[in-house]
């Protein structure tokens, strides 16, 4: 175990330096400045960009730049945003826990519907059941998402007028910002509408999370079906069914538990797809998580923004993975003897 | 011991139960909501604004957000029909001379009470000279502040004609103009001159925060400031103690929402109760909840001739143009008939408006004939310089532009069309280069003043405002004659006349004073928009 959890470190350390490498060179590679580029500060004065050229090493090397630059990540800056004026940092913490709100409410109802269609399409293999099951999930895997996001605000809130189509939560409530987690803010705030609010937030969040958890929901499916199908041929599946226990007896007892550890891995995985996804839906659902924010910035051509944002997202969505792994070898054994991260 | 698949089934209906009961909360919301939302308005604007003070700037966007919300003026607009009306003022008098000007204050005006400043005392004659010392004082401690730009105020030459204000006791106050201007009441009813606080700005430049004077606004208006999120929202809470009675409702919230599209939608799913220019006039005309307003404007869009220059210099050749062009066609092709055709210069709202004066009427033979006798029997090629930007009197020049080609096809002239850069098209066009242009014209005032002198006199073809260099000392000698009195039978008669030249001689072919469109919710009763300046909450309600 101790060696694993050096190898994972390892890679996450070294994948880290190439995005901050990446992320670094970009200030280059974007028009304009490179000192302002990386910091922001576009109203400075000629002697606060002197200031900065020193504290940014620009008057050195690149390789003295680069160092510098890190260790101004290290602590925390990552410069002001270009329109806002604003610290990255502030603004990405502002903006993420709506985005992981969103991600994680979609994965949960992706794997509310996705695993146990899964299990169905394989107890009944070679069915009509699986076969419509398959051919759905694959209908529901290639449906574009901005697509079926505007589609699902065209049914469900223009002409059926159940869900509302746009933002976390009507403006009316005045919700402070605690966690930025909408739902928990609710919670603890004192409002004397919070009942209210609640529903109102619950209701805003049902149509994008159902649009995020379209696709990753078709892909645990096929998973679910895959790991349920190879537990099912096993041979103590086959013993079981020798010692005389009922069907229902082994699918309960036996078989869902077994699969289940194999659908475990794939749920970290799903992680950087699912927000990508998000990013679009944000977008579509005027959501104000990062996604939103950071194609906004393309469009406001804010450098910095683009460049922190895109360092910030990439080096979370890594972490989730080495997260995952960590927690699946500790369940399975096996894993750990895996030499090559995957 | 329950077996396993007890379980799993258990913690299924567990699951389902819990979704069913979130779906039924959301479902039966609607009853719990009434409450809060049905004291609330959302109003989708198009924009952020870019200050919270209306004397700085010029964008219609800002104006909406701020001037009647925030603030009073000392007089402002009837709607009905934009005569003058009393404000914080209550009462004025001109001196027969029209050189001096006597405000009589109100004594019940309350400023804002925020988070921010809590006022110790009523409005009195100290606030309404500290906010107009503010722009005509280069020497104010406030004028510096957000950059010194005033820009109304010193496009209308404010600190030419002000020569002092004088305060005669607390709640009186005194203009003493160097000329008599008979725009001067409009100007200090226009959107830009509001009445701010002196005890705040006392208060901040104590704090050396001066410049928070225009970004935590501290007014009189029906609405005080409560947050603003750039790019997100705003949120207003009703003010109170407003001298004209506390608004009908709790929060007022403007959800900025630049998109066309997206305020469509929220406003077909009710997640605004009103909306800034919406598209899709059909669609909301087809639902029997939504209904769609429209104001006319204070503006103008028309084509100009460049009068210096041949064939344009003939007024034969103008009135020929004139009569060749189809402006029906143009209403609905690029105003999609939401506009009102123009007549003259002066849209139908205004008091100058003159009944008597007839369109050029649509007529090829007529057309034809004129340019015969201009002596241009086969016809010419000319310009028309099309604006690249789209504007509110003219949504579409370019398309306008090739109608016009087609139109002039007909009597044999030949129109090229040449459009630039804006910048550039601007200076050019200011230096005289075109022959004819697409342009228009949006009023700051009702003030008929606005729309003539501007665009006519002679005076205008130096500062490049008069775009078809048309000068005659007739029609100059009536507007000034008009500026000087304060009568306004006696105005109106100057005007018409003044209009009846212009009809006469066709420097410019008026084609469209365009509308300005809202939608609403059924349940949002009250009127908002005005035909003149910023939207107005004040007297709305919620049912």
């Amino acid at each position: 175990m101790l060696l694993f959890s050096l190898r994972r470190l390892n890679l996450l350390l070294f994948t880290i330096l190439l995005l901050t490498l990446l992320s670094f060179s970009l200030s280059y590679l974007f028009p304009g400045d490179p000192l302002i580029n990386i910091t922001g500060r576009v109203l400075a004065t000629p002697e606060q960009l002197e200031v900065l050229r020193q504290q940014y090493a620009f008057d050195q090397s690149v390789i003295e730049q680069y160092w510098s630059y890190l260790v101004h990540i290290a602590n925390g800056d990552l410069g002001v945003s270009m329109s806002s004026h604003i610290a990255i940092s502030t603004e990405v913490l502002s903006v993420m826990p709506a985005t992981i709100e969103l991600t994680i409410t979609a994965l949960i109802i992706a794997m509310f519907f996705g695993v146990p269609i899964g299990f169905i399409a394989a107890i009944k293999h070679k069915k009509t059941t699986d076969n419509i099951i398959l051919a759905v999930a694959m209908l529901g895997y290639s449906i574009p998402v901005f697509w079926l996001g505007l589609l699902a605000i065209l049914v469900f809130s223009i002409q059926l007028g159940w869900l509302p189509s746009a933002g976390q939560i009507s403006l009316l409530y005045e919700i402070k910002y605690v966690t930025g987690i909408q739902l928990f803010d609710i919670m603890l705030s004192d409002s004397e509408y919070k009942w209210q609010a609640f529903q109102d937030a619950s209701s805003h969040i049902i149509l994008p999370a159902c649009v995020i958890a379209l696709a990753p929901a078709t892909i645990f499916v096929r998973i679910a079906r895959t790991a349920m199908m190879e537990v099912l041929e096993s041979s103590y599946i086959r013993a079981a069914n020798s010692k005389g226990l009922t069907f229902k007896q082994i699918i309960y007892r036996h078989a869902i538990r077994n699969a289940s550890v194999k659908v475990v891995r794939h749920i970290g995985l799903q992680f950087a797809n699912l927000v990508t996804i998000a990013m679009v839906t944000e977008m579509i659902f005027n959501w104000p998580g990062i996604g939103r924010w950071l194609i906004e910035s393309i469009y406001q051509r804010d450098y910095t923004a683009i460049q922190g944002g895109l360092l910030i997202l990439s080096s979370f969505i890594f972490i989730v993975h080495i997260i995952t792994d960590f927690i699946y070898a500790a369940l399975n054994p096996i894993a750990r003897d895996t030499h090559y991260g995957s | 011991m329950k077996s396993d698949g007890d379980k799993v089934r258990k913690y299924l209906q567990y699951g389902l139960t819990g979704i069913a009961m979130v779906m039924g909360l959301s479902a039966c919301g609607d009853n719990n909501d009434l409450s809060l939302s049905q004291n609330s308005i959302v109003y989708c604007s198009e924009g952020s604004p870019e200050s919270f003070n209306p004397q700085t700037i010029t964008s219609g966007t800002t104006i909406d957000a701020t001037t009647n919300q925030l603030y009073d003026r000392l007089i402002s607009f009837n709607p009905n029909d934009n005569s003058i009306a009393p404000g914080i003022a209550k009462s004025w008098h001109v001196t027969r001379d029209g050189k001096m000007i006597t405000f009589y204050l109100r004594k019940d005006v309350h400023f804002h009470q925020t988070e921010y400043f809590t006022p110790t005392r009523t409005l009195n004659a100290d606030d309404v000279i500290f906010s107009f010392n503010r722009i005509l004082d280069t020497e104010h401690f406030y004028y510096p502040v957000s950059g010194g730009q005033y820009p109304f105020f010193q496009s209308v030459e404010f600190d030419q004609v002000v020569e002092q204000i004088e305060k005669i006791n607390d709640y009186t106050i005194r203009f003493k103009l160097n000329h008599s201007d008979s725009s001067f009441l409009s100007n200090l009813a226009t959107d830009f001159a509001v009445i701010l606080s002196k005890e705040y700005a006392q208060k901040l430049a104590l704090e050396n925060h001066k410049r928070n004077i225009d970004i935590y606004p501290i007014g009189t208006g029906p609405y005080k400031l409560k947050e603003y999120h750039a790019g997100s929202l705003i949120r207003f809470y009703p003010h109170d103690k407003y001298w004209q009675g506390q608004v009908a409702i709790k929060q007022l919230i403007f959800d900025i929402t630049p998109s066309n599209t997206g305020r469509l939608t929220k406003l077909l799913t009710n997640e605004c109760d009103v909306i800034a220019y919406p598209i899709a006039h059909k669609k909301i005309g087809e639902r029997s909840d939504l209904i769609l307003e429209a104001e006319t404007s204070f503006n103008i869009g028309y084509l100009g001739f460049n009068t210096q220059k041949p064939p344009f210099d003939n007024v034969l050749v103008r009135k020929a143009v004139a009569h060749a062009i189809n402006k029906q066609a143009i209403l609905d092709a690029v105003y999609f008939g939401q506009a009102d055709i123009a007549k003259s210069i002066i849209p139908k709202a205004s008091w100058a408006y003159d009944d008597s004066i007839s369109d050029q009427e649509y007529s090829i033979p007529w057309a034809k004939s004129l340019l015969v006798q201009a002596g241009y029997k086969n016809g010419f090629t000319m310009d028309i310089w099309a604006m690249p930007v789209q504007r509110a009197y003219n949504p579409n020049a370019l398309t306008m532009a090739k109608l016009i080609q087609v139109d002039l096809q007909k009597i044999g002239i030949t129109a090229n069309i040449v459009s630039y850069e804006w910048a550039t098209f601007l200076r050019r066009v200011a230096q005289g280069e075109h022959q004819s242009v697409l342009l228009g014209w949006s009023a700051d005032h009702p003030d008929p003043d606005n729309f003539f002198t501007p665009l006519l006199s002679c005076s205008s073809t130096i500062t490049g405002s008069n775009r078809a260099f048309w000068c005659n000392q007739k029609f100059d000698e009536l507007i000034q004659a008009a500026l000087a009195t304060n009568n306004i039978n006696q105005r109106k008669k100057y005007y018409a006349k003044a209009l009846a030249i212009v009809a006469e001689e066709v420097p410019l072919f008026p084609i469209a004073h365009s509308k300005r469109y809202q939608a609403r919710n059924n349940r949002v009763k009250g009127k908002i928009l005005n035909s003149f300046g910023g939207i107005n909450f004040s007297k709305v309600s919620k049912k």
